[in-house]
């Protein structure tokens, strides 16, 4: 902590700003606090229960999970995901089927299965909560693929 | 029934089915009758007591069979913990409530007595191994009887679908109608799941 506070006046010193910033000035994301006292936890993020699908927003972009995914557990004997998400199950679930890629080793060579470096989907699939950024930003999504 | 002369019977259980069998002539029918009445209460009222203290989650979980894997896996589940507050134990999903169906219930388990002395699932390894049997037991059961525990809590018309996802709205309103049962979705909701892959090899790991 007191490590990145130096680090943040050094950077701002180096912007231009004056080196003296007295320490109370300094706001963080948290908000101002003493760094000797308690954190005060975030209040629970409660993701959406469930939703359309997410359009994506640039290019390879893994979909979003549109729904909630509390319990639902990816161990070496089952996937939870694959219930619903796997090309045996997804039309009876009504659930998007997982892509081709998902079935390609690190060689290119085709499984017959779900290959075990895609087994673990919230590597890259991660639900959705209705919040706004801590850090505004300016990004577009990229026209081709965003449909508007 | 014996077939024996009262003259021949010298037997313990012969003569005790001598005495059971010949009439009273000391007591009024109307004092067996009262002593018959008090004594089928509190026999009736006892096995029933005795049956359901053999009904709860500490009862069931006193084998380290039950507390080291299966009850530590439902601890993390919606079933032991929610915002509700309401909490379904052991017996609440794996036993019946209607009494005929509970004493079947109560002999098989018996059975789970039986394996508790072999030692059949005494070590993580070995319960790990008998996992896909087990739980292919219950899901079995579960279908048999159109997953009756699921309903003593989730009945069907009591869902109101206008408060269900739209995943859940989707798959209520035809699956059920399709003759699916609970269990046929909601597997692995209060315990993990066994090894998969001979019961749907898309959903597990290592069969490439």
């Amino acid at each position: 902590m007191i490590k990145q506070l130096s680090l943040a006046v050094v950077l701002l010193g180096a912007a231009g700003l004056p080196l003296q910033v007295p320490a109370e000035d300094v706001v963080s994301l948290r908000g101002h606090s003493e760094i000797t006292a308690p954190d005060q936890a975030p209040e629970l993020k409660h993701y959406a229960k469930d939703g359309q699908p997410i359009e994506r927003d640039y290019v390879q972009q893994p979909p979003l999970i549109p729904h909630k995914i509390d319990g639902y557990t990816i161990d070496i004997n089952a996937n939870k995901c694959l219930s619903c998400h796997s090309w045996k199950n997804y039309k009876e679930a009504r659930a998007t089927k997982i892509s081709q890629t998902h079935f390609e080793d690190r060689d290119k060579h085709v499984l017959a299965n779900v290959s075990a470096r895609r087994y673990f989907c919230t590597q890259c699939h991660v639900p959705q909560v209705n919040e706004q950024p801590l850090v505004g930003n300016t990004f577009e999504p990229v026209t081709g693929i965003s449909g508007q | 029934m014996s077939n024996k002369e009262t003259s021949e019977c010298t037997g313990l259980i012969c003569r005790t089915w001598e005495f059971l069998k010949s009439p009273s002539v000391r007591y009024s029918l109307g004092a067996l009758l009262a002593v018959g009445f008090v004594a089928g209460i509190i026999f009736w009222g006892g096995f029933n007591t005795a049956m359901e203290m053999t009904n709860n989650e500490e009862f069931c979980i006193s084998c380290h069979e039950m507390e080291d894997n299966v009850y530590q896996e439902y601890k993390d589940t919606i079933h032991y913990s929610n915002r509700t507050g309401v909490r379904a134990t052991c017996p609440d999903c794996h036993v019946p409530k209607e009494w005929q169906h509970k004493v079947v219930r109560k002999i098989k388990a018996t059975n789970e007595l039986l394996h508790k002395a072999l030692g059949s699932i005494d070590t993580a390894e070995k319960f790990e191994e008998k996992r896909l049997t087990l739980a292919r037991n219950v899901w079995r059961t579960m279908k048999a009887t159109d997953s009756r525990e699921c309903r003593n809590c989730h009945n069907f018309d009591s869902m109101d679908f206008t408060k269900q996802g739209r995943r859940a709205v989707a798959l209520h309103s035809t699956g059920l109608e399709e003759g699916k049962t609970c269990i046929d979705c909601h597997m692995g909701i209060a315990h993990r799941m066994p090894d998969m892959r001979d019961e749907d090899p898309t959903t597990a790991l290592g069969t490439n």
